[in-house]
């Protein structure tokens, strides 16, 4: 109560009250784009030796695929139709990749740790309940297919379809990509069979782990666009300084 | 606002403090434990400890998937090797006869085992996946001598802390610790779904580490040396493979 009756009189206060992003969720924030850039172009690296999908436990050359990336390989065994085989970077990748789930692992830890304990979630990203009605959902998502630029409160807090895109990233498809990740791996799977069993396979997991893959590429075109459409420099100023452009009004 | 700033100042002091010896003791545990991969140096370092070390914390006992008889690959896949040379079609055209595996290092009775002496101990078969880190992958029943076996049988000395395993394709050796060679599944494979190991597949003789990629499954294995360290061996990375730039330990 006391901190609520203090903005606007105190003069730290105030300061306190034009702050946007949190310190932990701006250096999270950065954190975890540079472990997902890693992660995506070593990553897409390691397909490159592989570019064959598969369902259940197993596949190879010799047998069927889900389906295939109608690219060159960097392994001259892998029946791909060209023929050029591309040089092989997986050493480095593979390296890169690991080192980068960590970074992204113990950054998202962190983050949502103190996330729930400081009521980051509950404040700035759950809806309100009543913003989740068919009605006002249908109107925030034809303003974002309009491409309406936000209006100015925008700057201090997340629309429906923003907040909810934002938990889905955060609680569905990074714990996802993480989840099937370790299923793939031939160790994490002998201490917890379980990871990769009910992912119906290790060749399914790593089906699902190029999809999530897919999933968060399309989240990051699209959170890169509307960050563009709110305006670029006042929304970095604030992911990277904390600060919004306009001082906040409050009535 | 000085009384804030001093208290933040304290207890990041604190918290700074307490998180650098943090590190200093638990990298101190980590080394006397054995939780330091060989090829821990360089800008992966980091991650390659931390993967080796939570996995060995977390898997130092725990068994590889294994799978039902149906489950077997029906196509496996034995990937590519370079040329054997003459030397080898010789041994073959013998059926092997004159295959040896030595054993040597930190041991009290060094010896050479022929593939008859080898096919004479207790063997175990395991219906297991074999994971490239490209990634395709089969199941195949394997069955071989347990690696633990061949250890007692010449008594590998307490201070061993790898057994490097070499193969006739002297550009390719590898190492691996004692959670994978003590463990029940790691196999001096003789046999493959049934039948003998072909030579696509590594036989006579390859060695089955299934907790780890492929490539840790080294084939024609002719010689294994038990040793403290391996810092004298190659470039001291631990194995061929992070000479060409691939993580000694492969069980991601």
């Amino acid at each position: 109560m006391r901190k609520g009756a203090g903005v606007g009189t105190n003069p730290e206060m105030a300061e306190a009250a034009r702050k946007r992003h949190t310190f932990l969720v701006r250096v999270t924030h950065w954190l975890m784009t540079a472990a997902f850039l890693a992660l995506l172009v070593s990553g897409l690296e390691l397909v490159v030796s592989h570019p064959r999908f598969y369902r259940g436990e197993t596949g190879n050359v010799n047998t069927g695929t889900l389906f295939k990336i109608p690219i060159p390989s960097s392994r001259d065994l892998v029946p791909t139709g060209y023929g050029y085989v591309m040089p092989d970077q997986n050493g480095w990748s593979r390296y890169l990749h690991f080192q980068s789930a960590w970074v992204l692992v113990l950054t998202g830890l962190l983050y949502v740790a103190i996330g729930l304990f400081n009521g980051h979630f509950r404040r700035n990203l759950l809806p309100a309940l009543v913003e989740i009605s068919p009605k006002r959902l249908a109107r925030s998502v034809i303003e974002h297919l309009r491409f309406k630029r936000p209006g100015t409160e925008e700057a201090w807090s997340y629309n429906v379809v923003q907040r909810m895109a934002y938990l889905v990233v955060i609680f569905v498809l990074f714990p996802m990509i993480i989840w099937t990740g370790l299923a793939m791996s031939p160790s994490f799977v002998s201490a917890v069979p379980g990871a990769v069993n009910i992912l119906g396979g290790q060749q399914s997991a790593r089906t699902l782990h190029f999809f999530l893959t897919l999933a968060l590429v399309l989240f990051l075109l699209v959170h890169i666009f509307m960050v563009i459409l709110a305006g670029f420099r006042s929304r970095m100023r604030a992911m990277i300084t904390g600060r919004a452009a306009e001082p906040l009004e409050r009535a | 606002m000085s009384t804030i700033s001093r208290r933040k100042l304290i207890t990041s002091g604190i918290a700074a403090t307490a998180g650098v010896s943090g590190l200093v003791v638990a990298a101190k545990l980590a080394k006397r434990y054995g939780l330091i991969p060989p090829d821990s140096g360089g800008i992966y370092g980091p991650g390659e400890t931390l993967t080796y070390a939570a996995q060995r914390l977390l898997t130092r006992h725990s068994m590889a998937r294994e799978f039902s008889a149906s489950q077997v690959s029906k196509k496996p896949f034995a990937n590519e090797v370079a040329p054997l040379g003459e030397e080898f079609q010789r041994l073959q055209q013998s059926a092997f006869a004159d295959w040896r595996l030595t054993l040597d290092g930190m041991v009290t009775r060094p010896a050479t085992f022929t593939l008859a002496e080898l096919k004479s101990f207790p063997r175990r078969s395991h219906i297991t996946m074999i994971q490239c880190e490209e990634g395709w992958s089969y199941i195949a029943e394997w069955s071989g001598v347990p690696l633990s076996h061949i250890l007692g049988l010449v008594g590998a000395l307490p201070q061993v802390r790898y057994v490097v395993y070499r193969s006739f394709q002297t550009d390719w050796w590898e190492s691996m610790d004692m959670a994978d060679a003590l463990h029940p599944q790691t196999l001096l494979t003789l046999g493959m779904n049934g039948g003998e190991l072909p030579v696509p597949f590594g036989g006579p003789l390859r060695m089955r580490v299934p907790r780890q990629l492929g490539y840790k499954s080294l084939k024609y294995i002719t010689r294994l040396t038990m040793t403290d360290g391996v810092k004298q061996f190659g470039k001291g990375l631990g194995s061929a493979e992070p000479e060409a730039g691939y993580s000694w330990y492969a069980g991601i």
